[in-house]
C-alpha cells in the first residue's frame, strides 16, 4: 500500500497543527459555529446527537496492521473502545471529545493517517474495489490512479468549499464492485484497443434525496488526463451548481438541470483549456506510485489444498463460512477473505477495539500485513493462502469474525441512524438486529441465497437503500419513526434504482414485511433466479401483494 | 488599523488600503443571489441588478475607486478618462458571470484592480474566479478578495491567485496573516505554483 514521503508526512503534520489552532479559536469564542462549522466538517467532525462524530480517511479503504492497532487504541483511549466502518470505507468514533480530536489527529498522523476532507462540501475520500489487485476480473488495478487522485483532491485550492460533498470512486473490473455509477464522478479504468490505459468516466451519480444513476460523459480518456477532466468536471460544477439549496446542490442536479449533452460541452470546453496543464499526470508519476501497489511477494502454490478439502468435508461451520466469505483470488493457491462485522443482533459495521487488534493479527500472521475496508462495511484480509484459512476461520470465530453470511440477507449495509445521527429521521441500527434475529438459520439464509438489504435512517441514504435489493428508509410521520421499503435496487454493471412498494411500515413490523418479500420469492423464485432476478421479471405487484393484501384484511378486522 | 494583506514577490504585508468600494444602493427587489447562476439567470436572463440601482450608485469626482461590475459595464463612457488614469477598479460578486466582464472590458489589465466580493465565507466560487481570471484571462494586476473574508480560507485564496485580502472588519489581520503559509507543500499545482508535487519535486528519492 502507498507509503508517505516527506511530503505527505509534512502535509499532514501540518494539518494537525492547522486543525488544532483552529479548535482553539473555537473554544475561545474567536470562530462562531457558523464559521467554525465548515473547518470542523472538513475534518470529518460531526456534532452529533450525543457526542461529536469523527469520521477518519481510509484511503479506498487500504489499511495496515499498524493502522489498525492504532485506530483500536484510539477507539480505547479517546472513545468507548469500538468503531464504526462506513460505506465509504472510512471509519467513525462515535463518542470522541471535541477537544481532544488535535490530539486524536496527532496520533493519527504517527501511522500516516488523517480526517482530511472526510466530511463538508468538498472531494471526499475516493473508494474504490475492495478486492483491487486480487479480483481474477480484474483489468487494471486502480489504486497507483486513485492514490493520485486523493493526493490532487487534498486541499485542492479551487475546489475547497464546493456547492456540495464530492465524491468519486474508481473500478478496474470487468463487473463493478466500486459503484462508479453512484458517484459525482464515476471512472472506470480499462485497456484501449491499442493496449493503452484509459478511463470511461461518468458523472452526475448520486444517492441522497433524489437518486440518480450516473451518465457517461466521456467513453475514452487517456490516463494522464485524468486530473485535468475531473478539474474541468469540477470547476463547471463550483461555478454553477445551486448555492441556495443544499437539496439541489449535488452536481446531479445540474447535470439534470443542463442535460448531459450542455453539461458535457461546458465541461469539454472547460477542458480544452486545462487539457496538458501541469497537473497532467507524468509517466514519472505513476511509475513512482505504482510499485506502493506491487503484488505481494506470494509464493508459487497449488490452487488446490489437500487439508482444506479434508476440512471442507468434515466442518460444516467453516464449510458454510468458505462458501460465503473467501472469494477467488488471481493467484493460484492465495484467497481474499472477508471478516463480517456483521453478527446477528449487533450494529452493522461496528469493532470493537479488541476485534480490531485480532484483524491487525490475523493481518500480519496470514495476509502481508494489509487489510481493507468494504463499501459494504466489512473488512477484507486480501491475500490469504488456502491451507490457512481454516486457521483463519478458528481465529476469526473465536472474536466474533466469522458470520458466513457475505452476500445473504443478514450482511446488512446500515447507516448509524437515530441511535447516533442527529440528520437522522428513524432509528437504523435496531431494524437490522431485528431482521437478524427474524433470519438467524443459517441454512435458511442460504437457501434464500444472494440478496443485498440497505438501510438508511433518512433520505440522505449513507445505508444506500435506494440500491438495495431491499432497501428500507427510516422517515418521520408526525414526530413517529416509520419505514418506506422498495425493492428491485442493485449496485453494479446493470445498476438500478428500487421502487417503493406502498405505505410505510412501523419498526415492529419490519422484520415480517421482509419475511413477507422473502416468501413471495421462494415461491415464485425459477431454479437460477436470485431474488432481484425475480423482482425483476415479476415486477412489484406481488410482492405487494403479499405485503399488503394480509396488512389490509388484518384491518378490516380490525375494523369489522 | 488597516485590515488589509497584501503579497508582494510572495511576502505578506499589512497595509493602508488605497481603494474606495463602491456599493449600489439597496433595492427593495430581493435578488436570488445563491442560486447556480446557468440554472437561474444565464437561461433565464433574470437580473439581479437593477437599471436605477446602477443610476443611483454615486461615484465620488476623486480618487481611486472600486465600482460594482454592472456599474462599469453600464457608466463606462463616464468613467473612461479615470480608466485612463488608472483610478478604477471593479468588483465583482462570485453569482456574476465572469464573461460579462470580458465582453465590456477586453484589455483586463487597463484595470488596475479586481475585487471578487464573498458574502459568505462557505462560497468557494470566488477561487475559481481567480483561477480564471489569472489563467484564462491574463490578468495580471491586484486581485483582491473583499466581503466575508476570513482567516481559513487566505490558503486558498492565495493558491487561487488572490494578492490582497481585505479581512472582514471585526477580525484581525495581524492574525490572519500566518494562514496564508498553513502548508508548505500543496500537492496539486495552482496559481500561485502551477507545477504540482510530483515534478516540483524529485519524489522517487
Amino acid at each position: 500500500m502507498y507509503k508517505y514521503d516527506e511530503i505527505d508526512q509534512r502535509l499532514v503534520d501540518e494539518r494537525v497543527t492547522q486543525y488544532r489552532e483552529q479548535t482553539r479559536r473555537y473554544l475561545a469564542g474567536e470562530l462562531s459555529e457558523d464559521e467554525f462549522r465548515p473547518l470542523r466538517l472538513q475534518n470529518g467532525l460531526y456534532i452529533q446527537r450525543h457526542a461529536p462524530m469523527l469520521r477518519i480517511a481510509v484511503p479506498y479503504g487500504m489499511l495496515s496492521s499498524k493502522q489498525l492497532r492504532k485506530l483500536a487504541d484510539i477507539a480505547s483511549r479517546y472513545d468507548k473502545a469500538y468503531g464504526h466502518f462506513t460505506t465509504r470505507q472510512n471509519i467513525q468514533l462515535n463518542w470522541p471529545k471535541l477537544e481532544d480530536v488535535p490530539d486524536i489527529l496527532a496520533e493519527l498522523a504517527t501511522v500516516e493517517m488523517h480526517a482530511i476532507q472526510t466530511s463538508g462540501n468538498c472531494i471526499r475520500n475516493i473508494t474504490t474495489d475492495q478486492f483491487a489487485g486480487v479480483a481474477p476480473d480484474e483489468v487494471v488495478d486502480p489504486r497507483a490512479m486513485a492514490e493520485i487522485i486523493r493526493q490532487w483532491s487534498t486541499f485542492h485550492p479551487e475546489f475547497a468549499l464546493l456547492p456540495r460533498k464530492f465524491k468519486i470512486a474508481v473500478s478496474g473490473t470487468k463487473e463493478d464492485r466500486a459503484v462508479v455509477q453512484m458517484h459525482d464522478i464515476g471512472m472506470e479504468f480499462y485497456l484501449d484497443h491499442h493496449h493503452k490505459l484509459a478511463i470511461k468516466v461518468w458523472v452526475g451519480g448520486g444517492l441522497g434525496r433524489t437518486p440518480i444513476l450516473g451518465t457517461v460523459i466521456r467513453e475514452h480518456l487517456e490516463w494522464q488526463h485524468a486530473l485535468t477532466y475531473c478539474e474541468a468536471i469540477v470547476r463547471v460544477y463550483n461555478l454553477h451548481g445551486r448555492r441556495d439549496n443544499s437539496y439541489k446542490a449535488r452536481i446531479k442536479i445540474l447535470v439534470k438541470a443542463l442535460g448531459i449533452d450542455a453539461f458535457k460541452s461546458q465541461v469539454e470546453a472547460e477542458w480544452a483549456h486545462l487539457k496538458d496543464a501541469p497537473n497532467t499526470i507524468t509517466e514519472a508519476e505513476l511509475a513512482r506510485v505504482s510499485p506502493h501497489f506491487a503484488p505481494m511477494p506470494y509464493l508459487a502454490l497449488a490452487d488446490e489444498d489437500a487439508s482444506f478439502d479434508v476440512a471442507i468435508a468434515s466442518n460444516l461451520g467453516f464449510a458454510a463460512w468458505a462458501k460465503r466469505n473467501v472469494h477467488a483470488h488471481k493467484v493460484p493457491g492465495y484467497r481474499a477473505v472477508t471478516l463480517s462485522l456483521k453478527p446477528h443482533g449487533k450494529p452493522p459495521g461496528d469493532a470493537t477495539s479488541a476485534q480490531m487488534h485480532s484483524v491487525a493479527d490475523l493481518a500480519d500472521q496470514y495476509s502481508f500485513g494489509e487489510l481493507r475496508v468494504s463499501h459494504e462495511q466489512n473488512l477484507i484480509l486480501a491475500d490469504v493462502k488456502v491451507s490457512d484459512l481454516l486457521s483463519v476461520w478458528e481465529k476469526a470465530r473465536a472474536n466474533g469474525l466469522a458470520s458466513p453470511n457475505i452476500g445473504l440477507l443478514t450482511d446488512i449495509i446500515c447507516c448509524p441512524g437515530g441511535d447516533f445521527c442527529s440528520l437522522a429521521n428513524a432509528k437504523s441500527i435496531p431494524i437490522a438486529e431485528a431482521i437478524q434475529i427474524q433470519f438467524d438459520d443459517l441454512d435458511y439464509l442460504h437457501d434464500i441465497g444472494n440478496i443485498e438489504l440497505n438501510i438508511s435512517g433518512c433520505m440522505n441514504a449513507c445505508g444506500h437503500h435506494h440500491v438495495g435489493h431491499i432497501g428500507i428508509l427510516g422517515i418521520d410521520k408526525d414526530g413517529s419513526e416509520w419505514y418506506q421499503v422498495s425493492i428491485g435496487g442493485s449496485q453494479g454493471n446493470h445498476a438500478s434504482l428500487g421502487s417503493v412498494i406502498g405505505p410505510s411500515f412501523s419498526a415492529d413490523e419490519m422484520p415480517s414485511v421482509v419475511q413477507k418479500l422473502i416468501d413471495v420469492y421462494l415461491q415464485e423464485r425459477t431454479a437460477e433466479e436470485q431474488f432481484i432476478d425475480t423482482v425483476r421479471r415479476l415486477g412489484i405487484a406481488p410482492f405487494k401483494a403479499q405485503v399488503y393484501g394480509e396488512k389490509n384484511s388484518a384491518q378490516n378486522e380490525v375494523a369489522v | 488599523m488597516s485590515n488589509l494583506i497584501q503579497l508582494t514577490n510572495g511576502a505578506a504585508h499589512i497595509v493602508d488600503n488605497a481603494w474606495t468600494l463602491i456599493k449600489l444602493p439597496a433595492t427593495q427587489v430581493e435578488a436570488r443571489k445563491q442560486a447556480g447562476k446557468v440554472v437561474l439567470f444565464k437561461l433565464t436572463g433574470e437580473k439581479t441588478v437593477t437599471e436605477t440601482q446602477v443610476a443611483n450608485t454615486v461615484i465620488p469626482a476623486n480618487g481611486k475607486l472600486i465600482v460594482p461590475l454592472t456599474v462599469l459595464i453600464a457608466r463606462k463612457a463616464e468613467l473612461q478618462t479615470r480608466i485612463d488614469a488608472n483610478e478604477i477598479g471593479v468588483w465583482l460578486d462570485t453569482h456574476e458571470v465572469l464573461e460579462t466582464l470580458i465582453e465590456n472590458q477586453a484589455n483586463l489589465n487597463a484595470l488596475p484592480l479586481i475585487a471578487v466580493h464573498v458574502e459568505r465565507c462557505a462560497d468557494g466560487r470566488i477561487f475559481s474566479l481567480g483561477v480564471l481570471l489569472r489563467t484564462r484571462y491574463g490578468f495580471k494586476n491586484e486581485l483582491r478578495a473583499i466581503g466575508d473574508v476570513l482567516r481559513d480560507q487566505l490558503f486558498f485564496l492565495k493558491r487561487s491567485g488572490f494578492t490582497s485580502f481585505a479581512i472582514r472588519a471585526d477580525r484581525s489581520a495581524t492574525e490572519a496573516i500566518a494562514s496564508l503559509n498553513d502548508f508548505t507543500q500543496p500537492y496539486q499545482g495552482a496559481v500561485d505554483e502551477v507545477r504540482p508535487a510530483f515534478t516540483r519535486y524529485n519524489r522517487a528519492g
